[in-house]
């Protein structure tokens, strides 16, 4: 078959050059260490990586065009599965978008209880984080570790929700449901014996010489830089930029929690580690200081025209019923305008826009993904390293494709 | 309070409700309509977030207005996206630019509306470096044309792709099965 039948696009032509020692080498998209289907293109000359070229969308599913389909309430189930490794932090940007069109007022019990499962959601997603990268780089045994104690954490989430990786917990005006019986004892005892764990971690890698050299001064960024490229989250608080979104925009009532913004100056590979290990321990203070705070009260807001009535009043009250049927039929119609809401995911800024034309649909539904954003920084950090740090930069900046694709 | 009387570009359904809320930098940019009025054809505030409409050849002199005055400090674009507001609707297109401040913490959107014969505006890739990648992904799905952008493919779609896919009129499952040809 001759090669002219098929369509090469440009970027994909092979130019020969015999006298060059530069070479091009697609890095994945089947590759164990880029997280998910993203491929590189590298150039290198040796071992020593010349250019970065990240290519991306082998995931895209179309979410964005999906949400201007689907009600508002529907949507809550995609965003699970945009970064499916922090989905309860898509499920509040989302409500909190839409709950923000609606001008709705949360109970102080569901807002507790959203801030105490999405920091349990935070910790988990830094545990699959923690357990790649070190695997990435070498160190096989942290995994089996941060995999133990993920899972506590997904089984508390499946005890409050029903579901493990796709929770939709949360509910535009609320909560699916209250806790079950028994949670607090459940999350008391996860969090007696985590921060045992993180000092396993801690013994398992940060005193590790070989762990050292391959992270400490490998894929420098500097503060200006980072800001430059719209990294966000552990990524920029690695490059000494002390920015959460939790205390410079709170939400969900984060200012009224004790906790610290850990930031490293180093930028490197090693800084952004440091920076997640601390946060671990952030949050697990935020967790304790929620489980005092939960009071008993609703959970859901009082909004019978958006808010799924409970079972017991659907039984007994008519009108409860027509609001079920109203809800689950047709869906409510929010007000017309436009929102940005940003939030703190355990990646970085998680910002959603949705624009409301005033039906039961969003009009636009955009997600601006923290690793969408902190990927199109990688060529900044991995030109000039050798090509064994690309794995190691990858790992730092903790993308998830399902999010970047969308 | 807000309102740029001058200008009647009005977005359908907007409420231009003024916000009674703090901290919005919304002094900042009718400061800077006063300064420059033909680079802020209107401000509006609803949803305590304010909205700053930029004719498309001021954009890149807002943005670097805005990055480097000492009291704006927008350091940091959080983020870019692409509008259809339907095939009907003139300008069809408009272009979000959610701006943010690392040491202020506070925000504001600017906006550009184009039309769909010429749906062409700077790029601010000169101003933040991130811009790139949101530039690439709003010209993918909605086929903005960012002028004078380093590298502008497509970036989640195959580069044979047909057509613009988040635009109104393009079907949710797409013309036909994606194929190579």
């Amino acid at each position: 078959m001759s090669s002219s039948t098929i369509n090469v696009p440009p970027q994909f032509e092979i130019v020969d050059r015999p006298l060059d020692t530069q070479m091009t080498i697609s890095m994945g998209p089947q590759h164990p260490s880029t997280h998910g289907v993203l491929r590189l293109e590298l150039v290198l000359d040796g071992e020593m990586v010349v250019k970065a070229t990240p290519d991306i969308g082998y995931l895209h599913t179309g979410m964005e065009k999906l949400f201007e389909y689907k009600k508002y309430q529907q949507g809550i189930v995609i965003t699970d599965r945009m970064d499916y490794l922090n989905p309860l932090g898509n499920n509040l940007a989302y409500v909190m978008a839409v709950e923000k069109l609606l001008a709705l007022e949360i109970p102080e019990r569901a807002q507790t209880i959203r801030v105490l499962t999405c920091e349990l959601q935070r910790i988990a997603s830094h545990l699959v984080w923690l357990g790649t990268h070190a695997l990435d780089i070498g160190a096989m045994t942290v995994y089996f570790y941060c995999f133990r104690e993920r899972e506590k954490i997904l089984n508390l989430i499946e005890a409050a929700s029903g579901g493990r990786l796709t929770p939709s917990y949360f509910r535009i005006g609320g909560l699916m449901m209250d806790l079950p019986a028994g949670f607090e004892r459940r999350v008391k005892q996860f969090l007696d014996g985590f921060l045992k764990s993180v000092d396993e971690f801690h013994t398992l890698l940060t005193g590790n010489r070989i762990f050292q050299k391959r992270t400490q001064g490998v894929g420098i960024i500097s503060a200006e830089d980072a800001i430059d490229w719209g990294l966000s989250g552990p990524c920029l608080r690695g490059s000494g930029v002390n920015l959460d979104i939790r205390r410079a925009n709170p939400y969900t009532g984060y200012e009224k929690y004790d906790f610290e913004v850990p930031t490293e100056p180093d930028g490197d590979v090693w800084a952004r580690y440091i920076v997640r290990m601390r946060e671990m321990k952030e949050s697990h203070k935020i967790v304790t200081q929620a489980l005092a705070r939960l009071k008993p009260g609703p959970v859901k807001a009082d909004a019978p025209k958006v808010v799924l009535p409970d079972r017991e009043a659907m039984k007994n009250h008519m009108d409860a019923l027509i609001h079920h049927f109203l809800i689950v039929a047709e869906g409510f119609d929010v007000p017309a305008g436009e929102v940005y809401m940003p939030i703190e995911a355990s990646k970085g800024e998680l910002g959603v826009y949705i624009r409301s034309d005033g039906g039961p649909k969003p009009s636009r539904a955009h997600f601006r993904g923290p690793s969408f954003v902190n990927l199109s920084a990688l060529p900044q950090m991995a030109e000039g390293a050798m090509i064994a740090d690309v794995v190691a930069i990858i790992g730092s900046l903790d993308i998830v494709l399902g999010e970047i694709d969308r | 309070m807000t309102n740029g009387a001058d200008n009647e570009q009005a977005l359908p359904g907007q409420p231009s409700t003024t916000s009674t809320q703090n901290s919005t930098p919304s002094p900042l940019v009718t400061a800077l309509q006063r300064e420059h009025p033909d680079w802020i054809t209107e401000v509006r505030e609803a949803y305590g977030e304010v909205t700053a409409i930029v004719p498309r050849v001021h954009i890149q002199a807002v943005c670097s207005q805005l990055k480097s005055s000492p009291e704006a400090r927008f350091d940091f674009l959080a983020d870019l996206c692409g509008v259809d507001r339907g095939p009907e609707e003139e300008p069809r297109f408009e272009v979000n630019y959610h701006l943010f401040s690392t040491t202020i913490h506070h925000r504001v959107r600017l906006k550009v509306l184009l039309t769909e014969d010429d749906p062409h505006v700077p790029t601010v890739t000169g101003v933040w470096r991130t811009a790139n990648w949101h530039e690439r992904e709003t010209f993918d799905f909605f086929g903005i044309i960012f002028d004078g952008h380093p590298d502008l493919r497509r970036i989640l779609l195959p580069d044979d792709w047909q057509g613009h896919a988040l635009r109104k009129d393009f079907p949710l499952r797409g013309y036909e099965p994606y194929s190579l040809k």
